[in-house]
């Protein structure tokens, strides 16, 4: 609103009336911005400098001894690891495939605009639901006890409808004539999408498996009812997928609310802060990077 | 040629398969919600399950009634959108017309991080923090109150709001400001004369997105609401339909463990409901755009 420079001379033509409205809503519209950022300032901060201080090498690379009253995470470290890597390992060929059905195969339009309101829908649902239903059927009817792989194929869940939707909006910017060109050099439809269009589109796949990576460090609610809150290591992958483990955030909850070791539950929060600082940067990079290749 | 005919055959097949994922997934979802949700409900009776006052799960004659649980989560979330919408309307504002484009910016960041800190890192800093504050400032017994949720819920789904809103405000055609301006309204007055009601459509999806948000949210809630069964009241400890789910769900059993279920399908239907909600207000926002 670059037209406003000139609005000082009109003011004094304005009633005392609509003077103060102006003046208390535009202090209420800065206020309230102030009132977001020191919130997150604070937050930040905060966390920092309840939960740095707790950081040692120690804490970061032992595992919890009840007897000895040492606690250490190196295992939910572990375990965190290996659920982002299952589920996306999982989640990306579903999401990519289905984003690229959505958008280079679909042709009945009333079944595309039914997937994409369920996978608005699958955003919508609570997590604490996915727990609930991934109890019931990973860890009850599949057998899969509260294990990482019964918690990771609940996120996969959770996080399909990240990577559809960062995915089809890049398939959407391919241009159709890199297409059309490789369709009048007889290349087929799928030799086309593998060489020419999924390649265009690594920038919406890279994005989405970010924000997906952020919402499985920040999970706690699906994962706890899925995957436990063990915290014995276990190091060997295949051994882990079937064991219960706690991912950080669950384990922030679990020392908080059953241990009442605040310490821990700060270190750990400071742990995630600097997690989800780097993500951020990290999608907002591959955004800006990616973008220029495609 | 052939083998090539086959190999984009079954490409085909699977890219359907793949398609339909998301299909698959809510229906799946939805049938298991409401398979074992109904039991309980049915040996509970649905009048006596959704509008009993007392929950007593684990009483020799135990009773099962939800109503401060239903009261409670439509407080906590009506008291979030009440305090959060005006806070993230009017920063919304200041993204989409006060601040320059160099000063909005560099403050989208700050509400994008916000809507990336884990929700059991804001119950946390709510128990450390505002829960004592609370029970300071107002002189209760216990801080861990409703009012410690709602706030908690408040900060939690400001981001949804300021993004949608701020996106529905930058659509609004700029040459509905420059008329109004033109005819000597102040930059404050079209703002919230002209902008906001012309935004209206994708102002009201944000705030849905939030009651959805908010309505949804439990582990946070858990650590700051005190999580006992009492009817809804601002400064006293209370249960939300998802805390009732997570504070028993480890050791229950039996009917009890039904019951839980059930809470579950009943907070299975608010949210379906508001999805519905929000998918029409969507549409409709488009409509205008066209």
């Amino acid at each position: 609103m670059q037209t406003e420079k000139s609005a000082p001379k009109l003011c004094s033509k304005i009633s005392a009336n609509r003077r103060t409205k102006d003046v208390v809503l535009k202090a209420l519209i800065y206020v309230s911005a102030l009132i977001t950022i020191l919130l997150l300032v604070g937050l930040i901060g905060y966390i920092f400098y309840r939960g740095l201080p707790h950081i040692s090498w120690e804490f970061l690379t032992t595992q919890r001894k009840v007897l000895e009253d040492k606690i250490g995470i190196l295992p939910n470290i572990i375990f965190t690891l290996y659920t982002i890597l299952t589920s996306l390992v999982i989640a990306l060929p579903i999401g990519i495939g289905a984003a690229i059905y959505l958008n280079e195969y679909a042709t009945n339009k009333r079944l595309v605009r039914f997937t994409e309101f369920s996978t608005e829908t699958l955003t919508a649902i609570p997590s604490i639901i996915y727990g609930l239903v991934g109890m019931l059927f990973f860890c009850k009817k599949l057998g899969l006890k509260s294990s990482i792989l019964a918690g990771s194929l609940t996120l996969v869940i959770m996080i399909l409808p990240s990577i559809i939707r960062t995915t089809q909006e890049s398939l959407k910017t391919t241009p159709q004539s890199y297409r059309d060109g490789a369709a009048a050099l007889g290349a087929t439809k799928w030799y086309t999408i593998r060489t020419i269009v999924l390649p265009c589109t690594i920038d919406g796949i890279v994005s989405g498996a970010i924000l997906a990576i952020g919402r499985i460090v920040g999970e706690s609610a699906a994962l706890l009812f899925t995957a436990g809150a063990g915290y014995v290591l276990v190091t060997n992958y295949l051994r882990a997928l079937t064991t219960s483990g706690g991912t950080l955030s669950v384990m922030l909850y679990v020392y908080v609310m059953e241990n009442g070791e605040f310490y821990v539950g700060f270190a750990i929060a400071a742990i995630l802060m600097v997690l989800v600082l780097i993500l951020n940067f990290a999608a907002k990079a591959a955004k800006k990077k990616l973008k220029k290749v495609g | 040629m052939k083998a090539r005919n086959i190999t984009e055959r079954i490409m085909s097949v699977i890219f359907i398969f793949c398609g339909m994922i998301s299909i698959v997934a809510v229906v799946g979802i939805s049938a298991y919600m409401i398979i074992s949700g109904l039991p309980a409900i049915k040996e509970i009776g649905l009048t006596k399950f959704l509008f009993g006052q007392v929950w007593k799960s684990t009483a020799s004659e135990p009773l099962f009634g939800i109503l401060p649980f239903i009261l409670s989560s439509i407080f906590a979330t009506f008291g979030a959108i009440l305090i959060g919408v005006p806070i993230g309307l009017l920063m919304s504002v200041f993204l989409s017309k006060i601040a320059s484009p160099k000063l909005a910016s560099a403050v989208r960041p700050a509400v994008e991080l916000l809507a990336g800190i884990p929700s059991v890192v804001y119950g946390l800093v709510g128990m450390i923090v505002l829960v004592p504050l609370i029970m300071d400032v107002f002189g209760v017994k216990s801080g861990s109150t409703l009012f410690a949720a709602i706030i908690v819920l408040a900060i939690m789904i400001l981001p949804s709001i300021v993004s949608v809103s701020e996106n529905a405000l930058n659509s609004v055609p700029k040459k509905y400001e420059e008329a109004s301006l033109a005819l000597g309204a102040t930059q404050i007055e079209t703002i919230f004369k002209v902008s906001i009601p012309a935004a209206k459509s994708g102002i009201t999806a944000g705030i849905v997105l939030g009651i959805g948000r908010a309505i949804g949210e439990a582990m946070a809630v858990m650590m700051v609401a005190g999580n006992v069964a009492n009817m809804p009241k601002l400064f006293g400890s209370v249960r939300l339909l998802t805390t009732a789910i997570a504070s028993e769900m480890s050791y229950a059993g039996g009917l009890q463990k039904q019951a839980l279920f059930s809470i579950g399908l009943v907070l299975f239907v608010f949210i379906m409901i508001i999805n519905v909600i929000l998918n029409t207000l969507l549409k409709g926002g488009h409509k205008d755009a066209n």
